[in-house]
């Protein structure tokens, strides 16, 4: 039996069992997870991806914090019925500022990967006061109280840096500027110039139509730029992707 | 104790024993042996059809040369090229002239209504009446247009939209707040209301109304015009019918003066190819109140 016969000091060798055995279960998992992180079509570069805006970030911290992703999927896969209704599908690269992706495993509610200027922000407001007044069969619950609850940039700096430490690219200059251009964002009246530097196509509004900012605001200036950063009319997909 | 089973006394075993108990070194299922040969055999021809092995550059493509992104793309190209013959008519046809051909017509309209379900139903509702009255979002199957009922102003709208900044061509128009901004003081807000109520037939104020008149003119014709009948180059709605986007009444009003009212409508062109927006633009057209 030869090689197999000494498979008994194995066995019978506890301490030398576990250390083969994590051995075994290391290179099993190395050889799955490491390619990933070289292989030319898994780290696409795509044009027009940025950091989100202090103003989107608290929106999206607010999406993940009412947990959208578990009725919501932001993942148009490449299928003609899906590429047709949503637009077109999810790059790789459209997701690298998120942490964590928001890619969601289910839809009780459609895809969001391309929402972003599909709807007015009129609609966007009357659908989470109540979605049943613009979409009677949905089964969305109401999130009216965003509209009460003010926002404002106190921990935004905070919440960049920590995003600065799991690899988004924000840098002094943005992290030192957040709360100036935190509200620069709903301010239609005001100098927006020096956000649109930071953050280019930025949309600057006053998202939920009231006085005061909002949670509402946030969530809205989020959603709105959600999957709108790539210019798909000049991107072309390669194929052996 | 237990005689132990002379049948099996002289089969092999694998001479661990504990305790006393040995174990039988019988051979495995002939049908398990054999599947499991068949999966590894399997995976080695899916090694070679399909991409499989991650190398130092790329990975292993595979001899059929698979391609999710390639897949959709050829299976968009096939739909597309089905219509084809449909989209270049409805290209070539005026917009005007697509409902004179009955088999076009036809086309136009399915294949809008399978759009309009996509792309227009969450703000003007499945059935195109828009959503609760007073909402906002306009109703498509009455004959009132706030832009426009003609084919070409339909295709326009649906084109580049309303009020948005993501088209230069988008429709455009702002009606000032009258109240916000202090250009009428409440009570002159007042009698204008009362002129509204009392030209689209609902219960007023007499006095107020006739006061409210001369406001009107000053501040309200130039757009909705002497007569309330509404002007569809510049999107203002007609005031002197039972047709209200954000409710008629005299509270409603108030808040439409008070404030103003700004819909938005996306625009489509870029989304959708231009043989889709004219084919959803017949669909709207023919719903009831095209003009």
């Amino acid at each position: 039996m030869g090689i197999l016969d000494h498979h008994k000091k194995i066995e019978t060798h506890a301490t030398l069992l576990l250390v083969l055995s994590f051995l075994v279960v290391t290179i099993g998992g190395l050889v799955q997870i490491v390619p990933l992180f070289y292989l030319e079509n898994t780290i696409e570069e795509v044009e027009g991806m940025r950091p989100y805006s202090p103003l989107e970030l608290t929106g999206r911290e607010i999406y993940v914090r009412e947990g959208c992703y578990v009725c919501h999927s932001q993942m148009v896969r490449p299928m003609r019925d899906e590429v047709e209704r949503y637009g077109h599908y999810s790059l790789a690269a459209e997701s690298m500022y998120d942490h964590p992706f928001q890619w969601g495993s289910k839809r009780t509610g459609p895809d969001l990967a391309r929402l972003g200027g599909r709807y007015s922000d009129e609609w966007h407001v009357a659908h989470l006061v109540n979605p049943r007044d613009v979409v009677p069969e949905s089964v969305m619950p109401p999130y009216a109280y965003l509209l009460d609850r003010p926002v404002t940039p106190e921990y935004v700096q905070d919440l960049m840096r920590a995003y600065r430490l799991v690899g988004v690219p924000y840098t002094d200059d943005m992290i030192e500027a957040a709360p100036e251009d935190f509200r620069a964002q709903v301010d239609p009246f005001g100098d927006s110039g020096a956000l649109l530097d930071r953050y280019h196509s930025a949309q600057v509004r006053n998202f939920d139509g009231q006085e005061e900012l909002t949670e509402m605001d946030a969530l809205i200036a989020y959603m709105q730029m959600i999957g709108t950063l790539v210019d798909f009319s000049t991107f072309t997909a390669e194929t052996s992707r | 104790m237990a005689t132990p089973n002379k049948k099996n006394h002289d089969r092999p075993t694998t001479g661990h024993s504990w305790d006393g108990i040995e174990e039988f070194d019988n051979p495995m299922p002939r049908w398990w042996l054999w599947t499991f040969y068949a999966t590894i055999i399997w995976a080695v021809v899916y090694w070679i059809l399909f991409p499989a092995w991650p190398l130092v550059r790329g990975a292993t493509a595979g001899v059929l040369g698979y391609s999710s992104r390639a897949d959709v793309a050829a299976e968009i190209a096939a739909a597309d090229q089905a219509n084809q013959v449909w989209y270049d008519q409805l290209m070539a046809t005026d917009v005007t002239e697509i409902a004179a051909n009955p088999e076009l017509e036809r086309f136009a309209v399915n294949a809008g209504a399978a759009v309009f379900r996509a792309q227009c139903s969450q703000c003007h509702g499945a059935g195109a009446n828009g959503l609760r009255p007073g909402s906002g979002f306009p109703n498509l199957l009455d004959d009132e247009w706030m832009w426009g009922g003609t084919m070409e102003d339909i295709v326009q709208t649906v084109t580049y939209g309303i009020r948005n900044t993501d088209f230069p061509d988008a429709r455009y128009s702002e009606m000032p707040s009258f109240g916000r901004d202090g250009l009428l003081t409440p009570a002159e807000i007042d009698q204008v209301v009362n002129h509204v109520l009392a030209i689209s037939g609902q219960a007023h104020d007499n006095a107020l109304a006739a006061a409210g008149e001369q406001v009107f003119l000053d501040n309200c014709a130039s757009c909705h015009m002497d007569d309330g009948s509404g002007d569809p180059f510049v999107g203002a709605p007609a005031l002197n019918n039972a047709i209200w986007l954000y409710g008629g009444s005299a509270d409603e009003i108030r808040a439409s003066v008070h404030n103003a009212r700004f819909g938005i409508m996306p625009g489509f062109t870029g989304r959708l190819p231009d043989a889709q927006i004219r084919a959803v633009a017949a669909y709207v057209h023919q719903l009831g109140g095209g003009q």
